[in-house]
């Protein structure tokens, strides 16, 4: 979809915050900000108009002239009370910012490279600057555009070759200031080299209350016969704006996996966008999301296959209470060249309530003639005749519901191969339906 | 143990059942049977609770208590066990997990302590043996891509697990073959008990032959046109219902 010029805004949003914008750093980080810049300033925020945005309204992120936030102290607290806080290594990047003090990054084999992605463009330069902002093209993505704008820090993880890396690396992006409301456009750079594998865990969180908007932008190169295991556990304020882009790449081979767990935020875009670009490659990329109230939680998935004999698997479930609402659009290109491609998708949603709504859109561009590719979508309110038979059993009417849902959810959870980060997110999810249904109950009787 | 007096029930604002009057003692097994869309499994639905049939009139008394005035799980954990003509199959949830859960609501609602994972498998081991349950079916999903077969044996290893005072079983022996009919049989004779009652919905005298009944009831328009005892079954068997709805 080519971007229509003459609709744009006149005026740039976020000005204020543009006279702020970061400076320093190597040489070719300039550039790319000021390339950034240029084209937000072109683009400006997406409109309903546009066809990838038809159904997510972002002018109240515009509207809010959210400004740059310093990183803060005394965040401290709140890196406890989130799933998988006691992960052993872990990356923690406050607003925007790598905040080393309260990072743990000890007991990694040789040569691997976890930390600030300010400090590895200087220290790691060669790497970096042949991968950063690869993936993220900003040409026609505005929030991209954004983020590159204000490129400063993230995280940073690097795999020699043929590494295995057994502990988890958890990323924990903190985002928001208690007087004001800010932004951050964090950004994630991962480069698993030939032969490594490691699992990523990126989460994002806030405290609870506070409105702010994260902008993040995550990039992962997995090279040959290389695996990546990805996690993203968004659980922001639930007065946050979330937009994220997640781009993979895989080479001849390699793996990558991708399971997507949103719980949080009051307007919530993610972007998961793979590239199998490597013969025999192999992509999933899963999600669960979770949204009650007026919340609205938009997933766009983009599986690319560019070479043969690429398998790509597609999971993505949703459980909606309230007048919530959802996004689902999952696109596959099938590349001429990408012959034996084998692309699944399904797309399912759980309404909980009358008011909740999910707008679904499965889209296939298959220009190859050898190709399986099957999608299907089913949206629909819980099962009366599979509650009732919980029921005849003696279970009461709120735990046959809730056994339900767990089986709605367990496919997607049940992947999750990290233990401790599964169990708290079956937890949390449970607590999170709990309100939920609490508040249904309360208009069914 | 159970009194039924004059139940009318409609479904869809369509009256199905015209007042029907039961009366169900300890240790009894009676057998409805009637022609299709005669009422029978809108009977058995009614007394289960399920939420489709609206009850209009009369009154069903279990055990001196209003049944009618109970929800579907409580009238579940008070005893009363329906082996569904159809049973639901549920995607995802685990047949071990669910059946579990089911127990320990019933004995958390008895008084009795609940199962823990030994204890529930040890009981599940025995009452699958005389099921012939495969061990499979357990790891399942509730019914799921069971043959027709399975489902219905799945329904009584339910009821040998639950242990209700009153169970109705609604066509469980339809589309069994001999084997399966036996088995099903077996396992509800293994139950009858002085204590235990049961309701038993068939079309055929075949299943008859194995769970011998005390009372044979006909249903026809939503109506009990004839009880008898257990030679009634043999007479519908070769004269079918013409003649009593004749009468
Ligand atoms: N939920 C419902 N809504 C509307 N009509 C119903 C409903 N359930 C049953 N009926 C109707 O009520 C009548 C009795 O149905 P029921 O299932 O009780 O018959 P049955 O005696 O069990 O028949 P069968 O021997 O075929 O199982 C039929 O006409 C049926 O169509
Ligand atoms: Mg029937």
């Amino acid at each position: 979809m080519t971007p229509q010029l003459a609709e744009k805004p006149k005026s740039v949003p976020f000005a204020s915050a543009f006279d702020q914008r970061p400076h320093g750093g190597p040489r070719w980080l300039e550039d790319l900000r000021a390339r950034g810049a240029a084209r937000f300033a072109a683009l400006g925020l997406p409109t309903v108009r546009e066809e990838e945005w038809r159904f997510t309204n972002v002018a109240p992120i515009g509207a809010s002239e959210f400004t740059l936030a310093e990183p803060v102290s005394g965040v401290a607290d709140q890196l406890a009370g989130f799933a998988y806080s006691d992960a052993p290594v872990r990356l923690v990047v406050v607003n925007g910012r790598y905040d080393s003090t309260l990072s743990r990054t000890r007991g990694l084999p040789q040569g691997v490279r976890v930390g600030s992605l300010a400090q590895a463009m200087t220290d790691h330069a060669d790497v970096v600057q042949r991968y950063f902002g690869q993936l993220a093209d900003f040409t026609h993505r505005s929030f991209a555009a954004l983020n590159t704008a204000f490129v400063q820090d993230g995280a940073y993880v690097y795999l020699p070759d043929n590494v295995i890396l057994d502990t988890p690396i958890h990323v924990v992006f903190v985002t928001g200031a208690e007087a004001a409301r800010v932004m951050a456009h964090p950004r994630t750079l991962v480069v698993a080299s030939a032969g490594s594998q490691c699992r990523i865990v990126e989460s994002y969180i806030g405290a609870e209350g506070q409105t702010y908007f994260t902008n993040g932008v995550s990039e992962v190169f997995v090279a040959e016969n290389a695996i990546v295991d990805h996690y993203k556990v968004q659980q922001e304020s639930l007065d946050a704006f979330h937009v994220a882009s997640l781009h993979a790449h895989t080479a001849r081979s390699a793996t990558f996996s991708s399971h997507s767990f949103a719980l949080g935020g009051k307007l919530v875009r993610n972007d998961a966008l793979a590239i199998l670009d490597g013969e025999g490659g192999e992509c999933t990329l899963n999600g669960l999301y979770l949204a009650d109230r007026e919340r609205l939680i938009d997933n766009h998935t983009a599986i690319d296959h560019a070479k043969p004999h690429c398998p790509s698997h597609e999971v993505y479930k949703g459980i909606l209470g309230g007048t919530a609402r959802a996004v689902f659009n999952g696109k596959i290109i099938v590349r001429q060249d990408a012959q034996k491609t084998d692309a699944k998708q399904t797309n399912r949603a759980l309404l909980l309530t009358d008011g909740a709504t999910i707008n679904t859109k499965p889209q296939l561009e298959i220009f190859a003639d050898d190709v399986k590719c099957t999608h299907g979508a089913a949206i629909g309110q819980l099962d009366d005749d599979a509650i009732f038979y919980l029921r005849a059993r003696g279970l009461t009417y709120a735990d046959a519901r809730d056994m339900m849902i767990h089986a709605f959810a367990a496919e997607i959870l049940d992947r999750v191969k990290i233990e401790p980060l599964r169990q708290a997110l079956e937890a949390e999810l449970f607590e999170q339906l709990a309100r939920d249904l609490a508040e249904v109950d309360g208009a069914r009787t | 143990m159970l009194e039924i007096k004059n139940l009318q029930v409609t479904a869809e604002d369509k009256e199905i059942l015209r007042g029907i009057d039961l009366s169900v003692n300890k240790g009894e097994v009676h057998a409805i049977m009637g022609p299709n869309g005669s009422g029978k499994s809108t009977l058995a639905r009614a007394l289960s609770g399920h939420p489709e049939y609206q009850v209009t009139g009369g009154q069903v008394l279990f055990e001196g208590r209003d049944l009618l005035d109970m929800d579907p799980d409580e009238r579940a954990r008070e005893g009363v066990f329906m082996a569904f003509q159809y049973p639901v199959e549920i995607a995802g949830v685990n047949n071990a997990y669910f059946l579990k859960a089911a127990l320990n609501a019933k004995r958390k609602h008895q008084g009795l302590p609940e199962l823990d994972a030994m204890e529930f498998m040890s009981l599940v081991n025995d009452k699958a043996k005389l099921l012939e349950i495969d061990k499979s079916m357990l790891s399942r999903a509730v019914n799921e891509g069971f043959s027709g077969g399975e489902k219905k044996r799945n329904e009584i290893f339910q009821m040998a697990l639950l242990e209700p005072t009153l169970a109705i079983l609604d066509e469980t022996d339809s589309g069994l073959d001999i084997d399966a009919l036996k088995l099903v049989a077996n396992g509800v004779n293994a139950m009858r008990s002085p204590e235990r009652a049961f309701i038993v919905v068939t079309h055929y005298q075949r299943l008859l032959n194995y769970i011998v009944p005390d009372f044979v009831h006909v249903l026809s328009g939503g109506r009990i046109v004839k009880s008898g005892g257990k030679e009634l079954a043999l007479e519908l068997e070769q004269k079918g219902y013409g003649w009593i709805e004749a009468a």
